[in-house]
């Protein structure tokens, strides 16, 4: 399965937006097969470089992960929009930028621009996961707007960006938003296809 | 038909400002930056002077409301930042109360001949150093000791024609209240100057937001919309400010 969606993102041409659909009664095994195809698979790629916008779970959690799939630190950058409202900022990470809540909507494209002028690459993945938490957060009309922003931006940008969505069988509000902005979806549970 | 004039720009060098300014502030134009506290308007107007002097513009900070050392001192948090534009004299800063204690200006109010001094003081430094920008952080301090309106429109009208003059593009600072409706002290500043840009915090759901908007930029076809300035160590970035379908912004 990861190496169907390691696959498929590289025959992407530059600039694309992917929805990466999950299913929630395989999260794990689903999470973890997507971290593998985009941070080990296409993010350690020569000179790529990922900036992983981390609203599910905090910075730290995610970092682990990487750790344990062999990323390198230089290779990613976090975007941590969660760890504050959860109060877990007490050890930040070197590669990570903190926002203060998943609302700050503008603050968290600011700051994957920032990184992308810091960290300037040949090649650079922006991973958002998730759409479902920033959902809880944010009204859909907002964040309609800031995905359409972000996504365009990026796709100027030449950046391939990764949109993480949880669903069930049934086409939710926010699954028909992302269906808008992105240029494909594809559908992990079903073997990337 | 003949062609329109196209005005020479002086970039700031603020990526998302020179976007919606049609590539910056037309040269030695002099223009307003207004907000309250906390909203990054020292630190916008240090970033114009820092990009200026990176292209090789001598750029002059008159500072009257905080120290010369503890501007540096917090500048130098900033990558942008380069000391050695101050050490070899491309980046140059002047404590305004020195001058005044220098110029015999002490006192409370100053007179119409006093000011008229500070002007040509202000004129011959710009000169004598060759300045292409200038920031005066803060005109509000200046025209507390300026009490009436019509020497407050002489002052800018002066310091504006001596400045153009002399090719210098400027960004004064206002301090205003945190609900934005006028511009500036006595609220004749803003009708002189040749723009107006204003910075505000916002709220959405109990957080702030530093809001930025271009009110008036005259020979400039520039935006009018809201954005999202984030102060981050590489400079100022903005961002469209979301609205969500509501108007004015959430």
């Amino acid at each position: 399965m990861a190496i169907d969606i390691g696959e498929r993102l590289r025959a992407l041409p530059t600039g694309s937006a992917v929805a990466l659909k999950l299913d929630p009664r395989e999260y794990a095994d689903h999470y973890f097969a997507v971290l593998n195809a985009t941070l080990r698979d296409v993010g350690s790629e020569t000179d790529t470089h990922t900036i992983y916008v981390a609203v599910t779970n905090p910075a730290a959690f995610v970092w682990t992960l990487a750790q344990a799939l062999d990323v390198p630190m230089d290779r990613i950058s976090f975007v941590d929009a969660i760890s504050h409202i959860m109060m877990n900022y007490s050890n930040p990470l070197a590669n990570a930028t903190y926002v203060e809540s998943p609302r700050a909507l503008e603050e968290i494209m600011l700051r994957v621009e920032y990184l992308l002028k810091k960290f300037p690459h040949p090649r650079s993945i922006v991973v958002v996961d998730s759409v479902n938490t920033l959902a809880i957060h944010n009204p859909p009309e907002l964040l309609n707007e800031f995905f359409h922003i972000l996504l365009n931006n990026l796709k100027s940008r030449s950046v391939l960006t990764l949109v993480l969505e949880t669903s069930e069988e049934e086409t939710t509000g926010v699954e028909q938003m992302l269906n808008l902005v992105v240029d494909e979806t594809i559908d992990v549970a079903r073997g990337g296809r | 038909m003949a062609p329109a004039t196209v005005l020479a720009r002086c970039a700031t060098g603020i990526e998302g400002l020179d976007n919606i300014l049609e590539g910056g502030i037309p040269r030695g134009n002099m223009v307003l930056v207004a907000g309250s506290v906390g909203t990054g308007k020292t630190t916008l107007c240090l970033e114009f002077l820092v990009r200026g002097a990176e292209r090789g513009e001598r750029s002059l900070f008159l500072s009257v409301t905080e120290a010369s050392s503890k501007l540096i001192q917090n500048l130098s948090t900033f990558e942008f930042f380069r000391r050695d534009l101050i050490d070899q004299g491309s980046l140059v800063f002047v404590d305004l109360p020195v001058l005044y204690d220098r110029l015999g200006l002490g006192h409370e109010e100053l007179t119409p001949e006093e000011i008229g001094i500070l002007i040509r003081t202000i004129r011959d430094l710009v000169r004598s150093l060759g300045a292409k920008r200038l920031v005066l952080d803060s005109l509000t301090s200046v025209c507390y000791r300026i009490r009436r309106d019509e020497q407050i429109r002489d002052f800018m009208l002066r310091l504006g024609q001596e400045l153009n003059e002399a090719g210098c593009t400027s960004l004064l600072v206002s301090e205003i209240g945190p609900t934005p409706g006028r511009y500036s002290l006595h609220g004749v500043e803003e009708a002189i100057v040749d723009g107006v840009i204003l910075l505000w915090n916002t709220r959405r759901m109990g957080d702030i937001l530093r809001v930025v908007q271009i009110v008036k930029m005259r020979g400039t076809a520039h935006s009018r919309a809201q954005y999202v300035l984030e102060l981050t160590p590489i400079g100022i970035l903005m961002a469209p400010h979301l609205k969500g379908g509501r108007e004015g912004g959430t």
